[in-house]
């Protein structure tokens, strides 16, 4: 199988480079793009089907004897992200073509989103560190190149804080991969996680690993570096921002758990971590919800939830148990769906009404009571109501974190509910049950693929609630595969190099 | 040089540092270059300083004798180079039109999208 483990990365390069090939025809290559999502969308449930059923799979990149290639693998917890991804992506992708305007998508939005896909699934399926780190990097530039695209003051200063910052984390990235390397003389994941297993890392290992962790804190949009996702996801087009929402903060969660359960073995480097991870991910949820109180702006009330919701999940990884990585998984899952679809009401809401200010528009669920469902719907899995599958991601992550004995950070996670209802309730009363004001502007109709986005997500998270015990075994599983790494680690060909 | 190599990376990050934390954008961009600069030179210290030996197999032998220069730390630098100069160009850019646009390059300034509406003129 390992076609399916090298697919999920191909199929966007391919179609990055038939896109740049086709630069004119921009329908030709929304379709490109579409197609190769659902390549990756294949791939991962093929992925999922067979390590269900043999156990992980890796592809040596080049043929090269395993220690000496970088390998690709796919475990269950890589194989669900990948279908997580690619599912929301293709949503995504969806809206985003057809609200994009002409000039945009002629500067290059198709390519871009295409290697942004790319780097997205080989930050999931990469079993080397300092590859993570180039995926890592694979993706920033072409979020980069999204952020800016288009020009304005508006998108020109979020780009510039969005930029500096990540920069910053790259540095500390590299900083920390040097150091373990310096240490363990492999890079391998697999061989890192063995390295790890077998003795100390040492001082300069330790720190090492604060560096990565640091580092993929701040894409998770952690406090208290989190102020360059609220300064600037606001600024580029809202397909663009939905994009970003369902995608980048998701994986640099995903790449925190992965890299914290292979290296963060010995007690003493787990117990610091842990204590600085639940700490972080507590203020980080709170810190984010009231961010949103203050705002009418819908995009930026959203972008703070994000960053809220990036809490929630890095309190998930900080529990380092089967039941705590299960639960994120389920609930990086929930948020995917919810929070992108709220960005596509978003977007569909700015088309109809005119605005984005919650307080120049409203009477919309009058109009339009397919919007209203689908937001209500998508704002109630997010505030955590049953039966919507956020309200399982969220009773998931109590119950680990009561098992676990997390109280305070458990305390700081419902209190954060009650806030994000209040965000929640405020869009829903200003936009959907107010009358219309007299001031406001002129809208115009949403494009059918923005529809068929929105309520795809709205099916999403109504489903993955109705669902959820099924869901909820996959997503066991992978907790299983990411608290014990063992076959992981073999599949890397994972011995020291 | 491997007495040498560690002070050289600990002026480069602190004076990178805090060139980043200044307001002014040009200044943000020479403290960015330092800081991947002094990364570098990190990876490259931390891999092991090994003087002329290179990674060859002496012929007759199946292996590798230690010591030799390990070339994946210069592997990953040459990576990390690539990376951080078109970052670098990228971010250059930016700031560019970022003055441009905004008519200034004073952080403290560039409030305009972070601003409340009723705030913005």
């Amino acid at each position: 199988m390992g076609w399916a483990v090298a697919l999920p990365i191909a199929a966007p390069l391919a179609a990055a480079a038939g896109c740049l090939l086709g630069r004119k025809l921009l329908r030709l290559q929304a379709a490109t793009t579409v197609a190769a999502v659902l390549c990756q969308l294949g791939a991962g449930i093929a992925l999922v089907w067979d390590v269900h059923t043999s156990g992980p799979t890796a592809v040596q990149v080049g043929g090269w004897p395993a220690g000496a290639a970088i390998p690709l693998v796919a475990d269950m917890a890589s194989g669900i992200m990948v279908v997580l991804a690619s599912t929301v992506a293709l949503l995504a992708v969806l809206f985003a073509s057809s609200t994009i305007d002409q000039r945009r998508a002629a500067f290059g939005f198709y390519p871009l989103t295409n290697v942004l896909l790319m780097g997205v699934a080989g930050m999931v399926l990469t079993g080397d560190l300092f590859n993570l780190y180039v995926w890592v990097e694979v993706t920033l530039i072409a979020s980069f190149v999204l952020m800016a695209l288009g020009g304005g003051r508006m998108q020109m200063e979020g780009a510039t804080k969005y930029v500096t910052l990540n920069v910053v984390a790259s540095v500390l990235f590299l900083t920390g991969i040097g150091l373990i390397y310096a240490v363990a003389g492999t890079v391998s994941l697999g061989g890192l996680a063995t390295y790890a297993r077998h003795g100390p890392l040492g001082w300069p290992g330790e720190a090492g690993a604060m560096f990565v962790l640091a580092a993929l804190l701040v894409k998770a949009a952690a406090f208290p570096f989190f102020w360059w996702l609220p300064a600037s996801y606001h600024t580029p087009p809202i397909g663009v921002t939905a994009l970003f929402a369902g995608l980048l903060t998701k994986v640099g969660v995903f790449a925190l758990v992965r890299v914290s359960s292979l290296l963060l073995t010995a007690e003493s480097l787990r117990d610091i971590a842990q204590g600085a991870m639940l700490a972080i991910g507590g203020v980080t949820m709170v810190a984010g919800v009231l961010g949103a109180a203050a705002h009418s702006d819908m995009r930026r009330i959203l972008s703070f939830h994000i960053v809220s919701q990036s809490g929630y999940m890095v309190m998930g990884a900080g529990f380092m148990s089967g039941a705590g990585y299960a639960a994120t998984l389920f609930f990086l899952g929930h948020n995917m769906a919810a929070k992108t679809g709220l960005f596509v009401a978003a977007g569909i809401m700015h088309r109809l009404a005119g605005s984005y200010d919650v307080r120049a528009i409203g009477g919309l669920m009058r109009k339009h009571p397919g919007l209203a469902v689908s937001f209500a719907v998508c704002a109630a899995s997010l505030a955590g109501f049953p039966p919507f599958a956020g309200f399982f991601g969220k009773l998931a992550l109590v119950q680990a974190g009561v098992a676990g004995g997390h109280y305070a950070v458990v305390a700081a996670a419902l209190f954060t509910s009650i806030l994000t209802l209040y965000s929640m309730t405020k869009i829903w009363h200003e936009a959907f049950w107010k009358p219309t004001p007299g001031s406001a502007g002129q809208g115009r109709s949403a494009p059918w693929p923005a529809w068929l986005a929105l309520y795809g997500f709205a099916t999403l998270s109504a489903a993955g609630g109705l669902a959820a015990g099924g869901l909820f075994d996959f997503a066991r599983l992978g907790g299983e595969a990411l608290a014990d790494p063992a076959a992981f680690i073999a599949a890397t060909g994972g011995e020291r190099r | 040089m491997e007495a040498v190599l560690p002070f050289v990376v600990g002026i480069l990050y602190a004076t990178g540092t805090f060139l980043m934390l200044r307001r002014a954008l040009a200044r943000v961009l020479i403290g960015l270059a330092l800081l991947t600069t002094g990364t570098n030179l990190l990876v490259f210290t931390a891999g092991g300083i090994v003087r002329g030996r290179p990674p060859l197999i002496e012929p007759g032998s199946e292996q590798l004798s230690p010591p030799y220069a390990d070339p994946l730390p210069q592997a990953f630098i040459l990576t990390a180079i690539v990376i951080g100069f078109g970052v670098l160009a990228f971010a250059v850019a930016l700031a560019y039109r970022t003055l441009r646009d905004a008519g200034t390059e004073d952080s403290d300034e560039l409030t305009l999208s972070e601003a409340m509406p009723e705030e913005r003129r």
